[in-house]
């Protein structure tokens, strides 16, 4: 076993051992904090998937989050007042059914993912960065001026949504639905990076004139890992809303974006568990320092700036060393 | 008619690199591409897989027209390139390496360890570790795992120790034999006559001379090729 095998054991091992813990202590607080950890780290596999593997450095990763969470809010809303979605040509009504809610996230995510690929992925560097952020910022602004669902002051989920035979309200019980839907994002993840579409994706950001030479196009190698990657980020979403029983379009907003990059930045960009160990240190942070200290961002950019120049591997580089391959 | 290359022009930018190139191959025929440095032969097959656009000319593989064609569908047509300088996926194993570009047909992992059984010795090396000699064999076995129809060697012996040269001249031989379409640039003049059916030389991007290797005599050799 590779140190860095050992190193994301423990690290998702000890995610599942915090809200234990916790509980033991009679600590719930600390339940929603590894909660927020798992969906948050969600996000970051995410993305990690296109900046990481593939090379594309999307601002725009909010959108996706933003997407999943309106799912599931706008959903659970129509649910709730039992109003249809709509009438016309056929009925659809809302649904509090996590699964369903889910299955329209990532849906909702992919096909939006693929109209933005269509047209970003033409572009490289700080164009493809640009234009992502762009169309995102333009889902924030329409999500901002649609009075229907909240427009600037968000959405409100009643009751969390519901799942098949287990309690969503319990805390522990909602976390083991994060925890297990993060950790099957992680085996997807490590089984499409070690496959030949994992291999041509990588050349596809090293050399894609190599790529093509072998009969491979780039641009649908990196359009379909864009899609899979804002899928994932779209499930992040949902569960994200069900976790605050809020969604507002802050969701979306470029800070979002950034955040979800950091977490990848700071746990090791193209590491498989990079984005878990980058989420929890970001939320550690902002509990405790933001605890002692409104601007507790300031560290955050000094230990982000730290990682950038002198520990390429971020957190995981520092724990497991430069990246060993296969 | 495998290959048929017509009055193709290139160009660099506003410079022209190729003026006149014309080239046809049978199928199961090993065709040199020969000319001094600098007289286009890198260009021509850069050109004919759509690396880099070509403005004026003619350019047709099995009866289907390049000119319109992204460089990797050219590629799935059947032209397997293995570039000048050893270009594999450095970042990627060998096994990564052979097994990202495959497609289906007589070629595959195995008998790619058949004709280069150091690949199978380091299949979990990462390419850029290897020497240069087993970057180049890597580079050719890729190109065969796509199983093409026409193979393209350029300058697969360069800057290489005599016994790897002498390796990757009997694995060319080996696939000649098994009635490989290839299409070769190479300096060593030796080898190369040992296994091409046609010579075609290039001078300012253009044809000057094509024909039978043993016809290639040695006042042409000092006019055209002689440094």
């Amino acid at each position: 076993m590779s140190r860095e095998t050992v190193i994301n054991w423990a690290l998702a091992l000890g995610l599942l051992a915090v809200p234990f813990l916790a509980l033991m202590q009679g600590e719930p607080f600390y339940i929603t904090l590894a909660t927020r950890v798992a969906i948050l780290a969600l996000a970051g596999v995410g993305l990690n998937l296109a900046l990481g593997l593939g090379g594309m450095v999307s601002f725009g990763h909010a959108a996706f989050f933003g997407l999943g969470g309106y799912a599931a809010g706008i959903l659970a809303t129509h649910a709730f007042n039992q109003e249809p979605l709509f009438a016309w040509p056929f009925m659809v009504s809302g649904s509090n059914d996590m699964l369903l809610i889910w299955l329209v996230a990532i849906v909702l995510s992919a096909v939006v993912a693929f109209l933005i690929g269509l047209i970003a992925l033409r572009t490289s560097g700080v164009y493809f960065i640009m234009i992502t952020l762009a169309f995102a910022q333009m889902i924030y602004y329409f999500a901002i001026s649609w009075p229907a669902y909240g427009g600037e002051d968000g959405l409100s989920i009643y009751v969390r949504n519901g799942f098949p035979e287990l309690n969503t309200l319990d805390p522990i019980q909602f976390f083991l639905i994060c925890y297990v839907v993060l950790m099957a994002c992680l085996f997807i993840s490590a089984r499409l990076r070690d496959s030949r579409f994992g291999a041509a994706l990588q050349v596809a950001r090293q050399n894609p004139e190599r790529l093509a030479a072998t009969g491979i196009a780039p641009f649908n190698i990196r359009l379909v890992a864009f899609v899979i990657s804002a899928a994932m980020t779209g499930l992040a979403g949902a569960l994200f809303a069900d976790l605050n029983r809020f969604v507002s379009p802050s969701m979306l907003s470029w800070h979002v974006s950034g955040e979800i990059m950091i977490f990848v930045i700071l746990g090791g960009v193209g590491r498989l568990f990079g984005p878990l160990a980058g989420a929890a240190l970001f939320i550690v942070m902002e509990f405790y320092l933001g605890g002692i200290t409104e601007h507790w961002q300031f560290f955050l950019g000094i230990i982000l700036l730290c990682v950038v120049l002198f520990v390429r591997g971020g957190i995981l580089g520092i724990l497991a060393g430069r990246r060993v391959h296969g | 008619m495998l290959l048929q290359i017509e009055g193709l022009q290139s160009f660099y930018g506003r410079s022209q690199a190729l003026f006149n190139v014309n080239l046809s191959m049978e199928e199961g025929q090993v065709v040199a591409l020969m000319g001094r440095n600098g007289m286009g032969k890198t260009t021509t097959i850069r050109s004919l897989c759509r690396i880099m656009p070509y403005r004026h000319g003619n350019v047709r593989f099995l009866d289907r027209d390049l000119a319109a064609m992204r460089p990797h569908r050219v590629a799935r047509l059947g032209i397997g390139l293995v570039p000048e300088g050893r270009r594999c996926f450095p970042n990627l194993s060998v096994h990564e390496n052979l097994v990202v570009a495959a497609r289906p047909g007589a070629w595959s992992l195995e008998r790619v360890g058949l004709l280069f059984p150091r690949l199978r010795e380091r299949q979990n090396q990462m390419a850029r570790t290897l020497s240069g000699g087993e970057q180049q064999m890597l580079a050719i076995g890729r190109a065969l795992m796509t199983n093409p129809k026409l193979l393209i060697l350029d300058e697969a012996t360069e800057g290489l120790a005599p016994v790897i040269r002498q390796e990757i001249w009997a694995a060319v031989r080996e696939l000649k034999g098994e009635g490989q379409s290839i299409l070769i640039v190479d300096k060593t003049l030796k080898e190369l006559m040992r296994v091409a059916d046609r010579c075609t030389i290039l001078e300012r991007g253009a044809n000057v001379w094509d024909g039978a290797p043993a016809d290639l005599d040695g006042d042409i050799q000092d006019r055209f090729l002689g440094v």
